[in-house]
């Protein structure tokens, strides 16, 4: 897990999981298909990752599907640092 | 665009897909009024049965009670059956606002606005109330009604883990910058049957400056000494900022819901909220009924007494029966299975031995948590619970979950 994965993980430790719950995260363990986060409160995350990271995520590509593991979280990240710093 | 076989098959697809994902609902035809025992046809097209229910959201027995029923007759004759108009044109009769008076009297609150039902009063107050320079703070499992209600506001959206009071702290402590916080939770949760801790919440919203919105439809009428509801319960009567709620449960079970609260705040839906502005007034014969309801429940605490009896009653049945249940107090008494087929099976294999209970799985509950909500009505009998905990123990043995903890039954559901 590279740093950008990590800081996204331990998002998601601290933001979604219940005290005593004692799941194991991974970068590929399904957050919204796997019950973890929802829609209603993946927004936090997504502000989260556009405040640390000075980018805006438009909503329409904010899916589930975009959010629904580390790994895809930092590769949305990634994308959007590289085009928002072009567009720069 | 025509409704061609192509667009057909578009829907068809879908609904397989929903039939193929178990999260296919259908109806059970009530041949009866709603009540302790009703008759039941199901499936469609077999012979009608008579149940024990323990699913309706009856919770004073009042849906179907001869004074309820006779004001209503009365309000049918003496105001008619429909307004033919959404209240601020014509649609607003005396009897509207002597509800609405009553039940700010009944619930601590300044002033009362009705709406349609509290799905209404829900998708309809925030955008009413809000905007960008605020932001909500929601429990994360608020009802359904109230996600929707915030996703139409343009308010800033947060939400902290269930009853976790350090992370509502986190939030507004990280919201401190916004013109409002709002922190939004309901009464009584509707899925665990567990109480939201308004005492510490209404202290951490005097602590960082927020208000407090509470929907209690699974507790007016019948939680608090009085059956105020969940603010009286955890002793912040006239502390809560905005009470939602329904006359769709307790009180009558009919239809119809309101915000009560802050008069300015109730004074900004009527002027703003759509669902009220765009919606036929309650009916008449509603309004009537639910007048008769708080006359009963203001003279006398003995039906929310005997649901409290109930629903301790029943709760020490299934737990010395070795069933493993959510802890809490009110009448909404989770018997958890975790898997969501077993809750299927189990609720199917209830219905054959005369128990109408209903099994509810993901999406409705999280994933891994299925289980029987079951429901206490003042309108239960002891012998009622005492049968329908042997169509239980029947049933659990078929299944050999008796006696089973959590573990074992996550671990039975993954074998």
């Amino acid at each position: 897990m590279d740093e950008l994965m990590k800081v996204i993980h331990d998002y998601v430790v601290k933001e979604y999981l219940e005290e005593g719950d004692d799941r194991v995260i991974t970068e590929m363990t399904p957050l919204i298909t796997g019950g973890i986060v929802d829609s209603f409160s993946m927004v936090s995350l997504k502000r989260f990752l556009e405040r640390k990271y000075s980018i805006r995520i438009p909503d329409e590509d904010a899916t589930p599907d975009e959010f629904d593991s580390v790994q895809r979280i930092a590769a949305l990240v990634r994308r959007f640092q590289q085009s928002q710093q072009v567009g720069a | 665009m025509a409704f061609n076989d192509n667009v057909r098959n578009t829907f068809e697809t879908e609904l397989e897909a929903i039939r193929a994902a178990g999260l296919f609902k259908q109806e059970r035809y009530l041949h009866s009024p709603q009540f302790s025992e009703i008759e039941v046809e199901f499936p469609a097209g077999a012979t009608v049965r008579r149940c024990i229910n323990v699913c309706a959201n009856n919770y004073l027995g009042l849906s179907s009670h001869p004074d309820v029923i006779a004001a209503a007759h009365a309000g049918l004759d003496s105001r008619g059956y429909g307004m033919s108009s959404v209240r601020f044109i014509c649609g607003t009769q005396d009897i509207h606002r002597q509800l609405e008076t009553r039940l700010t009297d009944f619930l601590g609150t300044e002033d009362t606005l009705l709406f349609p039902s509290c799905m209404d009063a829900n998708g309809g107050f925030f955008e009413a109330c809000l905007k960008e320079q605020d932001v909500m703070i929601a429990d994360r499992l608020v009802h359904a009604s109230i996600v929707d209600g915030m996703r139409l506001c343009k308010a800033m959206q947060d939400t902290y883990k269930h009853s976790d009071m350090n992370h509502l702290e986190e939030k507004l402590i990280e919201h401190q910058d916004k013109r409002v916080r709002m922190i939004i939770t309901d009464g009584v949760f509707s899925m665990d049957g567990d109480f939201a801790k308004l005492s510490e919440i209404v202290a951490l919203a005097e602590k960082y400056d927020a208000m407090v919105f509470v929907d209690d439809s699974h507790a007016t009428g019948f939680i608090g000494r009085t059956g105020r509801g969940t603010h009286e319960h955890c002793g912040v009567l006239g502390k809560i900022d905005v009470i939602t709620t329904t006359l769709g449960k307790a009180l009558g079970g009919a239809s119809g819901g309101c915000v009560s609260g802050r008069k300015e705040l109730v004074e900004m839906c009527r002027q703003r909220a759509r669902p009220y502005l765009f919606s036929n007034a309650v009916a008449p014969v509603i309004v009537a009924g639910a007048l008769k309801v708080l006359d009963l429940i203001s003279t006398s605490t003995d039906r929310r007494d005997k649901l409290e009896w109930n629903a301790k009653y029943w709760r020490g049945l299934l737990k010395d029966a070795g069933f493993d249940l959510k802890e809490g107090e009110s009448p909404i008494v989770p018997v958890m299975l975790y898997d969501a087929k077993l809750a299927q099976d189990f609720a199917t294999d209830l219905f054959n031995e005369g128990v109408y209970a209903v099994g509810f799985f993901f999406p409705v509950v999280a994933k891994g948590q299925a289980r029987i909500r079951t429901q206490l009505s003042a309108a239960h009998e002891k012998h009622h619970l005492d049968a329908a905990l042997e169509a239980f123990k029947k049933v659990g043995g078929k299944h050999g979950i008796l006696g089973l903890g959590k573990k074992e039954l996550i671990a039975r559901a993954g074998a």
